[in-house]
């Protein structure tokens, strides 16, 4: 295997990382303002998150710096090209960002509440544009010869497009309520529970219709054939088994499951467009690919050697934040948001 | 206005703004780990309350540092794609080791440290301290490496229309980078002793019930600020005599030195009169500059003009004067911020050296007043460094104007700059807001012992 593909790879796994954790953080963020009954089980449901949810966005962090470093063409045209959604996701990033830190520390609940619907907004945005961006990857953007996006910004508010922002949305809103039906107790649970419950279905739903659009939609089947089907349907038969799951009270499989979702999406997306990383849809030519977009072979290598060293200890410590808060909240908690 | 110069713009106000924030991080996650690691030392009770103060304090900092650092690392890719092309084998491998490193021990440490008061052991906690603050240092050398290479180019090549990586060891071995990094590190101290001294002076005017840990604070600032700042002046130094000989077009601007002179004069105060290249007005000290370049009073310092003539034989016909009165004036007020600090910090350090020192109102309110002096010079300094290196983006290699984004149009870049700052300017009044009702309270307020149920 070439560095090439073993940066594609890692990018990918970044890309898991994020979708994984900041899906989970996105949901509980947009639930926020409707599950809770009170001040107290809203900041519940913040602190499920609280020692987390920044750990967590360093996922998108390392996944931008790695992209910078490993295909800095894919990363100038994508940031570029997908300008104006970045900056509303940025917003939507760092409003969410403060929010979180500065929603408890005043008594009033206009202050709380205004904050909260920021974490909302911040969730929401990001689950959504996210969606947009991806599907609009997979499809191919007007890109020209010198690798630069020539569609503006409503070129990528096409119908796949919006399907697949409203799908990572239900999808994160669905592996959130499922993580809080995890890490809340006593009687806020029961509800919690329910509220997954219902977005199971809707979930199930919007993952069909944004797969099967997919394979109309997206030219796949030509370079992939029918292994293109992989992932695609474990994402969908671990998102159908979630529910089950979750029905007979299992909340820990059902999180593993709905993770996994998340997890078959994400690989199903990179796999379809291995080897390339930008589709051009005006050209097949001017796709940029993981050989005409990436860095040198040297800095691959040097990236490698960092990468390896560092990203073991990532994970066991990463692993280990979540050993030390793994107790429910509940309503005696301890709140510190 | 065109793209380039809102891209500009925008670069320098989220930059200028997310570096409010980003010495104070530095400098007070060392200080409150200090803290901690006394209280664990000394078991002195006050030495956690401040810990907890402080931290709460940093906390208000840290969120809105980190919130706006997540643009400074997309925005080369969105306003800067054609650099991010031409740089981007150099210049994304510390970005990504910054974030591999650095990000996630900060973010995911900071977690269990504001979370795990309760959970970890004194020890165990000033342990989460202490990797916080390597995590928050350690991204200062990773995006320093960055910067020093736009400064100070190494370890490249050019290949395949690109500048490419040929030695990594030389990036970190760039002695630009070891030169900035502890000036840059030692501000972000100065800047964390003079926050503390500041609002501990406060409370000090307003006579506030349990001043005990506030004039320990004050003593603590007091040394931080001192030896900080020491520093930074002792660095700045060496680091100014560095850039002579490298980038002699830079500290000849901020000298508004026009003409090559031996023994060159120290300019006291000029209004440069950049159309006609030359002062319209100067105050110079004879001597003195080549005293400060080369540690003797004689010595050749080049003066802008002669650099724009060697460049034009160098690079080709152009402009390579950078805006030599907002280069000159911005490196002026960073020199004279930074030893008014000098100042300040020597008299508090002597004057709070006794157990039970006093202050008049009088020197309190200066030192209050003074919590503005870091981010000052701070600002002034990078303004300076970044606009003095034009017209270049990275120097010598690609110029600025060479750097920007093909696929944004001017509207959309206004929208972004428009759409930042005013959500830049919300944002600082909400942490204003938090950081006095916090800086206000007294530290038994909110405070809890170690084992509630003991005490």
């Amino acid at each position: 295997m070439d560095l090439n593909t073993v940066w594609f790879i890692l990018i990918t796994v970044l890309f898991i990382g994020y979708f994984f954790l900041e899906g989970f953080d996105y949901g509980v963020g947009m639930l926020l303002p409707f599950i809770a009954k009170d001040d107290t089980e809203r900041r519940m449901i913040i602190n499920t998150i609280g020692p987390h949810w920044d750990g967590n966005e360093v996922w998108l962090l390392t996944a931008g710096g790695a992209l910078f470093a490993a295909f800095p063409e894919w990363y100038a045209t994508l940031f570029s090209g997908f300008y104006l959604p970045l900056f509303l996701m940025l917003v939507g990033l760092i409003v969410r960002a403060v929010a979180f830190e500065y929603r408890s520390k005043e008594d009033s609940l206009k202050w709380r509440y205004n904050w909260d619907r920021m974490i909302f907004l911040g969730s929401f945005l990001t689950a959504l544009l996210w969606g947009v961006a991806i599907a609009n990857i997979m499809r191919g953007t007007p890109i020209d010869a010198t690798k630069t996006y020539t569609g503006g910004f409503f070129n990528l508010l096409n119908p796949y497009g919006l399907i697949g922002g409203v799908t990572f949305v239900v999808l994160f809103l669905f592996h959130g309520a499922v993580f809080l039906s995890l890490k809340i107790g006593g009687e806020f649970q029961k509800r919690i529970v329910e509220t997954a419950q219902k977005l199971w279905l809707p979930s199930v739903i919007m993952a069909v219709i944004f797969i099967l659009y997919t394979y109309f939609d997206v030219d796949i089947f030509s370079a992939k054939g029918l292994s293109a089907f992989v992932p695609p349907l474990l994402a969908a038969v671990s998102l159908v088994l979630s529910g089950f799951y979750l029905k007979s009270n299992k909340a820990g499989i059902s999180f593993i499951l709905t993770s996994l979702t998340v997890v078959f999406i994400t690989v199903a997306v990179f796999f379809t467009l291995y080897p390339n990383v930008m589709i051009s849809s005006t050209s097949p030519e001017y796709n940029l690919t993981i050989y005409n977009a990436s860095a040198s072979q040297y800095t691959l290598g040097v990236m490698t050697w960092v990468a390896g060293i560092l990203v073991p200890f990532i994970l066991v410590y990463q692993a280990w934040s979540y050993i030390v808060f793994k107790k429910r909240l509940t309503k005696d908690s301890e709140l510190e948001y | 206005m065109d793209v380039l110069a809102i891209s500009r713009w925008q670069f320098a106000i989220v930059t200028v703004y997310h570096f409010f924030f980003v010495p104070i991080t530095l400098g007070m996650s060392i200080s409150i780990a200090i803290m901690e690691t006394i209280y664990v030392k000394t078991g002195n009770e006050n030495y956690r309350k401040m810990a907890k103060f402080w931290g709460k304090l940093f906390l208000i900092n840290f969120a809105i540092g980190v919130a706006t650092g997540i643009v400074q690392e997309f925005q080369f890719g969105m306003n800067w794609s054609e650099y991010s092309r031409f740089m981007g084998d150099i210049f994304g491998a510390p970005l990504a080791i910054e974030a591999l490193l650095a990000f996630y021990m900060e973010s995911t440490f900071i977690g269990i440290w504001i979370f795990g008061w309760n959970k970890f052991s004194p020890k165990g906690h000033a342990a989460l301290a202490w990797l916080v603050a390597l995590g928050s240092n350690l991204s200062a050398i990773w995006i320093l490496t960055a910067n020093s290479f736009m400064q100070e180019p190494v370890g490249y090549a050019l290949a395949n229309g690109r500048a490419e990586m040929v030695d990594f060891f030389a990036l970190i071995a760039n002695h630009h980078l070891w030169y900035q990094f502890p000036h840059v590190f030692f501000s972000g101290i100065t800047q964390a002793g003079f926050f503390i001294m500041g609002i501990s002076a406060w409370h000090m005017l307003k006579k506030t019930k349990n001043i005990e840990p506030f004039k320990i604070s004050m003593r603590f600032g007091a040394k931080a600020g001192l030896i900080g700042i020491i520093f930074v002046v002792f660095i700045g130094h060496f680091q100014g005599q560095h850039l002579t000989a490298h980038q002699p077009m830079k500290m000849a601007a901020a000298e508004a030195l026009w003409e090559t002179e031996n023994p060159a004069s120290m300019s006291l105060f000029a209004i440069p009169d950049q159309a006609n290249l030359k002062n319209s007005f100067n105050i110079t000290l004879p001597n003195i500059l080549s005293f400060l370049n080369y540690n003797k009073f004689k010595g050749e310092v080049k003066g802008i003009n002669n650099v724009q003539k060697e460049y034009e034989k160098k690079y080709g016909p152009g402009d390579y004067i950078p805006n030599v009165l907002g280069s000159y004036w911005t490196f002026r007020i960073m020199v004279g911020v930074g030893f008014l600090m000098l100042l300040i910090a020597f008299i508090v350090y002597m004057k709070t050296r006794k157990e039970n020192f006093e202050c008049k109102p009088f020197n309190l309110k200066i030192i209050f007043y003074s919590i503005f002096l870091p981010t000052i010079g701070i600002s002034t300094g990078w303004i300076f460094t970044e606009i003095a290196r034009q017209p270049w983006i990275v120097f010598g290699l690609m110029k600025t104007e060479q750097g920007i984004s093909k696929a944004v149009s001017v509207g959309e870049a206004l929208t972004t700059l428009i759409g930042f700052t005013v959500l830049y300017a919300i944002l600082i009044v909400f942490t204003v807001q938090l950081w006095k009702k916090y800086a206000k309270k007294d530290m038994d307020e909110d405070y809890e012992p170690i084992n509630p149920s003991e005490a």
